[in-house]
């Protein structure tokens, strides 16, 4: 019971419109731990997202959660999309967003009980949205509905938490705070993450897997056991080289080979 | 003016009010305004189809309506569904068109269909009245979370296993059923003001959805009483009225809404552009 991983991806294969996105692709999530899904634009990190979600149906492959297919109405994964806008004429606020990540699923009018309500106030601190808990959802800068967002996946208490670029469009001090909580929370609450991004030296001090995804095959494990030149090379089908610098990593291609599937850019990682 | 059909008048009104009110809440925050035009104007053509086979209007008004909404729902799933929207909506217009040609009904019957004879209800309209809008306000109280979340988000409500292509049917079909009880009193160009406008302008006093649920079906009550006692007074149709003070309700939350923003910003002093209304 305690070995069994929260995900496991297994010889997964998804096709868009006919075009193949995953090769099967495998690898396993386990309890409590910060799992980053690294590979760059139109690879298939939401395709995969998605897939695992139920959202997507695999052309072969399976995902089971705790060891067991995922059920529809299970609860057990919190989500968190790429791209969510909300209208700032929605009337809701923050708060009631968050507590609706409790009972949105439940029919007919019921009130929330004083415990619930003790919750919501718990985890909007705990995610730092005290602040600006009373405004309007659709008013918050990306990275306050982020917290939001966050605060709203895992007050239900999931075992994993799909946060798709969660870390695009913001700043480098809010990736910072982001993925400080991220780790943080995980901790407190005991919730596995699988976190997509095209840039993986931010996630460095907190990642303990990684699962790197290129031309629809994924290559997974440790960091160090990942980020190899060998490992790499296999996975472009081209060679690459892995630069260790002041504690960032830098993947590069040979001159004249294709890098624009590297999902990080020299200049914007040195930058 | 309290008394005989105005009576019926008053108690459908309320009806109607409260239905337009719930109802619409949910029709604003989805940004469904487009099909809650589409089916009452659908149902309009149901209502003309009934008058042709001299079957109550209130069937050819359901059956119409009910299609409008599954169809609109159905054909959405595939297509763009604003550009499926307005094609359902021709279509049942260019239908209606043609019944109302074959009809030997006198205009004002027909002018009644369009635009709304609330004085004219009779107390045999008022139990399918009744009845058909507690079916809505309980459905929508059933839905209301999984609405409310599928409205916002839903990728977060479709990842949970709540389907938004089902709620967004479920939700067609309440329109559907409101639609079906008020076309006979404000008309079917008409009652989607009454959806539209109180609802939009109560969102723009609060930043509570119950709230502004509440505010919707407030000003929805305010309106219809202020249009039944004007139609009474000066013999123009309710639905002009409720038009007019929909619009004007709605002007004043902007008004409001924009002046609030700006407190809250002079207060905070700082140029934020958050909307933060704290009541
Ligand atoms: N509905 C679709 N039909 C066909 N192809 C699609 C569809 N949706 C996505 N794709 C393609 O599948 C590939 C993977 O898309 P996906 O959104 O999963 O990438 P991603 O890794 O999340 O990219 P990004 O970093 O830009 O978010 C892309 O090449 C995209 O063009
Ligand atoms: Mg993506």
């Amino acid at each position: 019971m305690t070995d069994v991983p929260v995900l496991q991806v297994d010889e997964l294969s998804v096709s868009l419109s006919g075009r193949q996105v995953l090769d099967h692709v495998t690898f396993d999530v386990r309890g409590g731990e910060f799992t980053g899904l690294i590979g760059s634009n139109g690879v298939g990190k939401t395709t995969l997202l998605r897939t695992i979600l139920g959202l997507q149906r695999p052309d072969s492959g399976r995902v089971l959660v705790s060891g067991t297919p995922l059920s529809p109405r299970s609860r057990s994964l919190g989500y968190v999309p790429q791209k969510i806008v909300v209208d700032p004429d929605v009337p809701m606020r923050a708060r009631d967003f968050v507590a609706l990540g409790l009972d949105a699923h439940r029919y007919g009018l019921t009130r929330r009980s004083p415990p619930q309500r003790e919750l919501v106030e718990q985890i909007l601190h705990d995610v730092d949205a005290e602040r600006f808990a009373d405004h309007r959802l659709g008013s918050l800068s990306g990275g306050e509905q982020q917290r939001v967002f966050i605060a709203h996946a895992l007050i239900s208490r999931p075992k994993l938490l799909l946060l798709d670029e969660p870390l695009a469009n913001l700043d480098p001090r809010s990736v910072q705070e982001i993925v400080a909580l991220l780790h943080r929370v995980a901790r407190g609450y005991g919730v596995a993450i699988l976190l997509s991004a095209h840039e993986m030296n931010a996630l460095l001090p907190v990642m303990d897997r990684i699962v790197y995804l290129t031309g629809g095959r994924a290559a997974s494990g440790t960091t160090d056991e990942v980020i190899r030149s060998d490992v790499l090379s296999q996975l472009y089908g081209h060679h690459v080289d892995v630069l260790q610098l002041h504690g960032r990593v830098l993947v590069v291609a040979e001159p004249g080979q294709d890098n624009q599937d590297i999902p990080q850019h020299p200049t914007l990682t040195l930058g | 003016m309290f008394s005989g059909f105005m009576v019926n008048a008053w108690e459908v009104g309320t009806m109607v009010a409260i239905v337009g009110g719930v109802v619409g809440f949910f029709v604003v925050l989805r940004g469904s305004a487009f099909p809650a035009h589409a089916i009452p104007n659908g149902a309009f053509a149901g209502a003309a189809g009934a008058n042709l086979l001299a079957i109550n209007p209130l069937i050819g008004l359901g059956v119409f309506s009910f299609g409008a909404a599954l169809g609109i729902g159905a054909l959405s799933r595939r297509g763009r569904s604003d550009a499926v929207t307005a094609l359902a909506l021709v279509m049942m217009l260019a239908l209606g068109a043609a019944f109302v040609s074959l009809s030997t009904q006198y205009e004002p019957q027909i002018f009644s269909l369009l635009f709304g004879e609330i004085l004219g209800v009779s107390s045999s309209d008022l139990l399918p009245v009744v009845a058909l809008g507690a079916v809505c306000i309980v459905a929508v109280a059933m839905l209301y979370r999984p609405l409310l979340l599928t409205s916002i988000a839903p990728d977060i409500a479709a990842a949970r296993g709540l389907r938004p292509q089902r709620f967004e049917i479920a939700f067609l079909i309440v329109i559907a059923c409101a639609t079906t009880m008020t076309v006979p009193v404000v008309g079917a160009l008409l009652i989607f003001t009454l959806m539209l406008g109180p609802s939009a302008a109560a969102q723009c006093f609060t930043n509570r959805a119950g709230r502004a649920m509440a505010g919707s079906v407030a000003i929805a009550l305010v309106t219809i009483w202020l249009a039944l006692a004007c139609a009474y007074e000066s013999n123009w149709p309710v639905g002009f009225y409720v038009s007019v003070f929909s619009a004007t309700w709605y002007g004043i939350g902007r008004g409001y809404a924009e002046w609030h923003t700006r407190r809250q910003v002079r207060a905070a002093g700082d140029s934020r552009r958050s909307i933060a209304l704290t009541n």
